[in-house]
């Protein structure tokens, strides 16, 4: 939807009001693509715009420069609108080298807009991309269904420089800036936020900052003054709910949940965590949270990574692990330490494309299997997954509500996605959020001023007795357990017995959490979109255009995926068929159908990409044929 | 103040207070027996209250160790005990902290947390009971088993080359290296007692006899006929003296160590190497000199305290900095944290 406003005196630029608009800020990995898309977002939640975002990057550090391996990716969406998903294509393509226009042009709205730094597309670099000898994309009519601006950023960015006193590496550094000038202007955004970042980022390297900043404001300058742009756009601030907002990563609100976690539950909480990828920023910003009962702890594997944290919960602290897939691998033995100890604990695996080393910076949500059964003997265990950047945050409290109130590890589910991807997030304040209770034994439970550390209450979870409580000193460990007593046995009936009481105390847990309803549509219907994780943006947006169109057609979305809430099954029922969108080939289809005995269609997406919109819809449409 | 008053009350505790209701269930003759009953003649004389004491103890016959003393204890999974007594005691550094293991535990599939536990240096005593075998899974040759030995998994002999514990745990950076045997029980209660008082990670290995898989593996160091030939009980401040009646000393030539005949003519004791326990240097030729070649002459094992250095422990010093951030920043409110820096309202 776009409406032309305005038209500028003097000047023949138009100011083009759109509801929302998605731009894919390319570059080799060294032009600061992440860091001007991050600062073009601020802004645009600064005004109020509601937004998702997409940052993609390549797993190596530092690949061959100007090669199509080495494309950094960011991608905003950000609108007057509800904004669920980073968008299926872009209105803006700003790319920086020959190899940015090659990987992400195919993405690029017929008829958008396509930035071009054409120091980036000398003969040297169209090679490094691949381009055949001669060939040239921007002579050569690959860009005829676009609105083309080549301008020679690294230029102008030299020339505005020149006479900083600078290197030349670092004035080339500051070429990201120039383009983030540009789209401010030709948003109608104000640099004020960058500028006061800029000045915070560089406060004991003035020349860097001025540099910077004069950079950024020759950007502006140059849409303002030259005559090659003749359309500008405005986003209206979203009708976002009223309150107070910031922007968060999902990352960065696990670290905060784990905060908040610490603070309701009156825990000490310990990290113990091994440097992977897209895991290692919880353990970075969770470690910037020392003041506030928080130790972390960078372990020497995986291993000992998830077994400090069990020593740090069976001394009574709230331990936490951050991991994913192949680090969930490594911890596998721990896990079942872990659930045969009954000790509160909680794993975070942020999952990427695998098996083995895989798909490191790209998502998948293909550990959910490994999540419900990967694990030797029979051991369940309770498992939740974030639905969106933000909602990391409450799936953290509520896996640590369930570890101490039920004392079972849990799984927390994220990915890669929706780690790195960001949203405006209405914060709670403390008082809002619901307490968690820890209650740890203090005083014998047995007879004659025995303590029975695996004696059980309502819940079916055992007592927590911390060591330096007095009297109550007891052993626990990996070797089956006495009913109560806790002492090792062997005894057949009592392995039964004790098998038994664990599941039984993991499906116990259906009762203490919310029961499933649709997020979009009706209790009843012709079809449900059954999801989980960070597909619900795209559901969302899918499904709510599929019923805007008259579709009856509803989405569910799971957050508890073991156990599943009590009246999954009877909700399924409702509607006449059933589509399971995964980022895998297939797992909650398989749990789905198992346990409830629906033939649930799925539709399953292995590119380390997450779905788009439109491959979602046309399911839909195509199931209600 | 009650606590206090209490424990200044509380009569001492004796051996048997530190033995669980369960019952011992080692193959009898192991010498898991008698380095338990050690550990429980020891901890009174600690005066730490046994709900401040927690074992943690990985996979293996010396890991059921936990379930026999009446503390608190985990017993858990293999090779992984140094990683959860770290977390025990990063979260709560006023606990007593105790570890039992074997050489398969500690050095084969834990070998990784070992040397890392060595050098990061928790305030916490590492007892490894090394009998250069496997018991529980019957019988395989170890890490620590000589080069040759003939075991289940090794018909013909093993090919490997062993690890030397305290040279291993030397070059990890441990703060605290020791020697001891089941079979000198009063070494064994001293070395305890040093191994507790020291503030670091304290290192204690003891030669622990398996009669069922591996009868009479350190024999040489224990029975009378050969003890005092083939080992040297090492003293801090003391000249190092062994053989019998005391008849041969070691010196320092340069950094060979040399056997000296004191019944010789003109050896005298002042002219022998004194134990100097912090001298690091000097620790690694004690720990080697028995498994080193130096031209084919036969150096005794030692026993006792072969190193020990004063240095921070991890949990202090992790403790240090969180105090130091807490009065220079302050702690920021969950509200604080919540809202970061950058927010906006719709209203």
């Amino acid at each position: 939807m776009e409406s032309v406003i305005e038209n500028h005196v003097g000047r023949d630029t138009t100011l083009i009001e759109s509801d929302s608009i998605v731009i894919r800020f390319s570059g080799d990995s060294g032009d600061g693509m992440q860091l001007t898309g991050t600062q073009f977002t601020d802004t645009a939640a600064f005004l109020g715009n509601d937004l998702s975002t997409f940052p993609e990057f390549p797993a190596e550090i530092r690949a061959p420069i100007g090669t199509t391996a080495g494309v950094s990716g960011f991608q905003v969406h950000f609108g007057s609108k509800e904004i669920f998903t980073p968008g299926d294509e872009y209105d803006v393509l700003v790319a920086m080298n020959s190899a940015a226009l090659k990987v992400d042009l195919a993405r690029l709205k017929k008829g958008g807009v396509v930035i071009l730094n054409t120091a980036g597309f000398d003969k040297k670099n169209l090679n490094l991309a691949g381009y055949p000898e001669g060939a040239n994309p921007l002579e050569d009519g690959t860009l005829d269904n676009y609105i083309v601006h080549k301008i020679d950023v690294t230029k102008f960015t030299k020339e505005c420089l020149a006479g900083s006193g600078l290197g030349m590496k670092e004035i080339e550094r500051s070429k990201n800036m120039f383009v983030l000038g540009l789209l401010f202007w030709m948003f109608d955004e104000p640099m004020d936020y960058t500028i006061s970042f800029i000045n915070e980022k560089f406060a004991k390297k003035q020349d860097i900052a001025d540099a910077n900043i004069k950079t950024l404001k020759a950007g502006w300058n140059f849409g303002d003054h030259t005559e090659i742009f003749t359309t500008r756009y405005k986003v209206a601030p979203a009708q976002l709910p009223k309150g107070t907002y910031r922007n968060i990563s999902g990352n960065h609100a696990t670290a905060i949940g784990l905060v908040a976690a610490s603070e309701l539950t009156g825990l000490p909480l310990f990290l113990g965590s091994y440097p992977i990828t897209p895991a290692s920023d919880v353990l970075h910003e969770l470690s910037k949270y020392k003041t506030s009962n928080v130790k972390t702890f960078q372990a020497e594997d995986e291993i000992a990574a998830i077994c400090a944290a069990i020593g740090a919960s069976y001394a009574g602290g709230l331990g936490v692990t951050t991991t994913s897939g192949p680090g969930m691998s490594l911890k596998t033995e721990a896990i079942g330490l872990a659930t045969i100890l009954e000790i509160p604990l909680l794993i975070i695996n942020i999952q990427r494309g695998g098996p083995s080393t895989g798909l490191p910076t790209k998502t998948e949500q293909s550990d959910l299997m490994q999540a419900m059964y990967g694990r030797h003997g029979e051991g369940p265990l309770p498992i939740v997954a974030a639905s969106s950047p933000a909602d990391c945050f409450n799936t953290i409290l509520e896996a640590a509500r369930i570890a101490v109130e039920h004392m079972t590890p849990v799984i927390c589910l994220t990915d890669g996605y929706i780690a790195n991807g960001s949203e405006p997030w209405r914060f709670p304040t403390k008082d809002q959020l619901a307490p968690i209770n820890v209650t740890f034994t203090t005083e014998p439970n047995g007879p004659d001023g025995t303590f029975l550390p695996y004696k059980r209450n309502e819940k079916l979870s055992r007592p927590w007795a911390k060591p330096g409580t007095k009297g109550l000193m007891h052993r626990i460990g990996g070797l089956e357990k006495q009913n109560e007593t806790g002492n090792v046995s062997y005894d057949a009936k009592n392995h039964e017995t004790m098998t038994r009481l664990r599941a039984e105390k993991i499906q116990k847990i259906a009762d203490y959490i919310p029961l499933a309803k649709p997020d979009s549509g009706k209790e009843t219907g012709k079809l449900v979109v059954l999801g989980w994780g960070s597909t619900s943006g795209a559901i969302k947006t899918a499904v709510r255009e599929a019923i805007a169109d008259g579709h009856e057609v509803a989405h569910v979305h799971l957050h508890h995926l073991n156990p599943f809430p009590n009246n999954l099954g009877e909700l399924l029922n409702g509607y006449d068929k059933v589509l399971i969108p995964e980022m895998n080939c297939g797992q909650l289809l398989q749990l789905i159908r198992a346990k409830y005995l629906i033939p649930a269609i799925g539709l399953s997406k292995v590119q380390g990409l997450p779905f788009t919109t439109v491959e979602l819809k046309n399911k839909i449409l195509e199931l209600l044929k | 103040m009650t606590t206090v008053t209490e424990k200044e009350v509380a009569p001492k505790l004796l051996a048997k207070d530190f033995a669980s209701n369960q019952e011992v269930k080692w193959c009898p003759g192991c010498g898991d027996y008698s380095i338990l009953k050690q550990v429980q003649t020891v901890f009174p004389d600690f005066g730490v209250p046994k709900e401040d004491i927690v074992f943690i103890s990985g996979i293996g016959c010396a890991a059921r160790f936990t379930y026999y003393m009446d503390t608190y204890g985990m017993h858990s999974i293999h090779g992984r005990a140094a990683a959860i007594a770290s977390g025990v005691k990063a979260l709560n550094p006023n606990l007593s902290v105790w570890m039992v293991s074997g050489d398969g535990d500690a050095f084969s599939i834990g070998g990784n947390h070992f040397i890392h536990l060595m050098r990061k240096n928790f305030d916490l005593n590492y007892l490894v009971f090394n009998n250069e075998i496997y018991g529980l899974t019957k019988g395989q040759y170890s890490p620590t088993s000589g080069k040759g030995k003939v075991a289940k998994s090794t018909p013909y002999g093993s090919v490997e080359e062993p690890f030397n514990p305290s040279e291993l745990a030397l070059g990890a950076k441990s703060s605290f290296v020791a020697r001891s045997l089941d079979r000198d029980p009063k070494h064994m209660q001293m070395v305890l007692k040093r191994a507790n008082d020291h503030k670091g990670t304290s290192f204690v290995e003891i030669y622990q006899n398996c009669p069922v898989f591996n009868d009479g593996t350190f024999f040489a160091f224990s029975e009378k006929e050969t003890k005092q030939e083939q080992s040297i009980y090492i003293e801090h401040g003391k000249p190092m003296i062994f053989g019998n009646g005391g008849s041969k000393g070691l010196k320092l030539d340069g950094v060979m160590p040399v056997v000296v005949d004191l019944t010789a003519d003109g050896a005298s004791v002042n002219d022998l190497w004194i134990h100097d326990e912090h001298d690091k240097t000097k620790a690694h030729i004690i720990a080697s000199f028995f498994d080193t070649d130096y031209n084919g002459v036969a150096f005794p094992r030692p026993f006792g305290v072969i190193y020990s250095e004063d240095r921070s422990t991890y949990e202090v010093a992790m403790q240090e900095q969180i105090n130091e951030l807490v009065a220079r920043k302050g702690r920021p409110s969950l509200d604080k944290i919540l809202s970061g820096d950058k927010t906006w309202t719709i209203l």
